[in-house]
């Protein structure tokens, strides 16, 4: 009871004094508030011409019957273009092949990330080596990365048949990307590859912030290792996971160029990015282009909400911004 | 304990380096594998006997020089510019008290996470119409905005590490002020400024879907671009040995920059999201 009546009171002088502090806010203040706008405002400028522009721009375009071959026939058709993708299979199809992907890559990544982090952090000798060696997947080009693997798992110049053909399932001619699932892993691979070190790099950090004292005390009073890495190190890594899942699993869920590549979209291995792709430039259909952009806007950005709920962390806190 | 520990630290070593070359090694082999020996098929690892003849051809296929020479130029410029504007942006995040500071953060976040294909369709509509359309601007422009929240976070954070009261040490100790901004905050700042620009270049030198979409000719499509193209007469057949050749070329530039700045680059790429 005395709490809730002492709340108002305690707040009360410090609002005055904040909006006593906003009236005659002094002259220095002000400049820095003006040169800071001023600083800022190219790259903010910049940053939403390029997006949130054209991002309007197809929420409009999205409501009209609209394809570059025929522009005269542009005609308002309000929703029709959403209906006409949400009740497509094949839209339900490549998001569920994009989800897929993502959780399958991110969920590997994940556990190869740690272990990588594991033995980076545990290395006394050939840091530099090491340090070279994982940022080459991470700097290489997506494009080349998805070459390099489609000629790994070729049926006629790759090496994955000669090497694995003592498992059962694999033969001197098994054709990867003749069939839907082989084609799949063919790109998860890929995306794996390339995308495992920045991923490992993230948890690195995460993990050197770890004390080593309350590991060893932890080890002291007898916990084994298992039981050390999932009630100390783990909780411990929270907001170095949580980052790492968050842009992998955002980066993944607009996987692109290594489906561009590997298939072309071909034994149904397409995303939602190839398919927005695919309306837009290759078939010019604008509006319900526009239709499908919109869409897996608004689904990243639920993705992205929904991951920030999840590990209940705040990015800017996270980073001391408040 | 202590010994099984080190045999496990080792053989995590060699996997890690295994998993990360293999497949480099694997393209620079296959682009000394003569086309004669593809075409046949060669499912051995190593080539059966080494040819130069995919560097010759691909060093001298005009199309292939003018994809590189977009994709340095337009992936040099947008760093540059992206640099400049972020490095102003990120000295009033870590510095200067403002109103929008956080809006600012929020947008950059937003849009690192921003599904670029999204844009695609209005970008070539709207560039079309205002003349951008497969020129390098068209290119640059949204390389810049995609690389200024990641620019921007790594340089806010490297800035507000900044011991800035040397400045005015500097000044006390008798130095003009644009001498302690040039021999004091400077040198401070560059390491800074330089991963941001490392880690743009990677950005804009690895780029795909914008490059395909808003690009036609040779005028402006990037090398990434340029090798989707690349298929070669038989669409059944690809170019194994020139595709892998045109690979390890532009995969020379990254190979050098991570040997020279490696440490620059996990400090920034971890600064900016982990550790304020």
């Amino acid at each position: 009871m005395s709490t809730t009546v002492a709340t108002p009171a305690a707040k009360e002088p410090q609002t005055r004094r904040r909006r006593g502090g906003r009236a005659d806010m002094s002259d220095r203040a002000s400049a820095e508030n003006r040169l800071g706008m001023k600083l800022v405002a190219p790259a903010a400028i910049l940053m939403l011409l390029v997006t949130a522009w054209p991002m309007i721009q197809a929420l409009y375009l999205s409501l009209f019957r609209y394809r570059l071959t025929n522009p005269d026939d542009r005609e308002f058709i309000g929703l029709s273009n959403y209906a006409t993708v949400l009740t497509d299979s094949l839209f339900w199809q490549v998001t569920w092949n994009t989800v897929l992907i993502m959780v399958v890559t991110v969920a590997v990544e994940l556990v190869i990330g740690f272990a990588f982090a594991m033995v980076m952090h545990r290395i006394i000798f050939a840091r530099g080596l090491m340090r070279t060696s994982i940022l080459i997947p991470y700097g290489i080009i997506t494009v080349v990365s998805a070459f390099a693997w489609q000629f790994t798992f070729s049926v006629n110049n790759g090496w994955v048949n000669s090497w694995f053909d003592w498992l059962p399932w694999i033969g001197p001619d098994t054709n990867w990307f003749g069939d839907h699932w082989p084609a799949m892993f063919a790109i998860m691979v890929s995306e794996i590859w390339k995308t495992t070190p920045f991923m490992s790099l993230l948890l690195l950090a995460g993990l050197s912030q770890v004390s080593e004292d309350m590991i060893e005390a932890a080890k002291v009073d007898g916990a084994t290792w298992w039981q050390r890495l999932w009630k100390v190190i783990l909780p411990n890594m929270r907001a170095a996971i949580m980052v790492a899942v968050l842009f992998r699993a955002l980066d993944a869920f607009r996987i692109f160029d290594n489906i561009f590549v590997m298939t072309r979209g071909a034994q149904d291995t397409e995303s939602s990015s190839f398919l927005t792709y695919r309306q837009v430039i290759e078939q010019m259909q604008l509006g319900l282009g526009s239709a499908l952009s919109v869409l897996l806007f608004l689904t990243v950005l639920l993705l992205a909400f929904g991951i920030v709920r999840l590990f209940r962390v705040d990015l800017a806190q996270a980073r001391g911004e408040g | 304990m202590k010994g099984k520990n080190a045999i496990g630290t080792w053989v995590g070593f060699v996997l890690i380096l295994v998993w990360c070359l293999l497949p480099v090694a694997w393209i620079i082999s296959l682009s000394f594998k003569s086309p004669d020996e593809t075409a046949v098929g060669s499912p051995q690892f190593l080539p059966k006997d080494a040819t130069l003849q995919n560097y010759r051809d691909i060093l001298d296929n005009p199309d292939f020089l003018d994809a590189l020479r977009n994709s340095f130029g337009i992936a040099l410029i947008s760093t540059l510019l992206a640099v400049i504007f972020a490095t102003l942006a990120a000295y009033a995040i870590a510095r200067l008290e403002f109103r929008g500071k956080r809006a600012v953060l929020s947008l950059a976040l937003a849009i690192a996470m921003f599904p670029v294909v999204s844009l695609v369709g209005p970008l070539f509509d709207l560039w079309r119409t205002v003349g951008l359309f497969n020129t390098w601007p068209g290119l640059i422009l949204p390389y810049m905005s995609f690389t200024l929240p990641l620019a921007i976070w790594t340089l806010s954070a490297f800035f507000r590490e900044i011991p800035w009261e040397m400045e005015q040490a500097a000044q006390v100790d008798g130095a003009t002020s644009w001498q302690a901004f040039r021999k004091v905050i400077v040198p401070l700042a560059a390491p800074g400024v330089f991963t941001a620009a490392i880690l743009t270049f990677f950005f804009a030198w690895n780029e795909f879907v914008l490059a395909i979409s808003l690009t036609s000719t040779t005028q402006a499509r990037t090398v990434p671009a340029q090798l989707s193209y690349f298929v070669g007469p038989d669409p059944f057949n690809p170019p194994y040995g020139q595709l892998a050749t045109a690979s390890v070329v532009v995969t020379v530039p990254v190979i050098v920059i991570v040997l020279l700045f490696q440490r620059k680059i996990v400090a920034g790429l971890t600064s900016g999201a982990v550790k304020g």
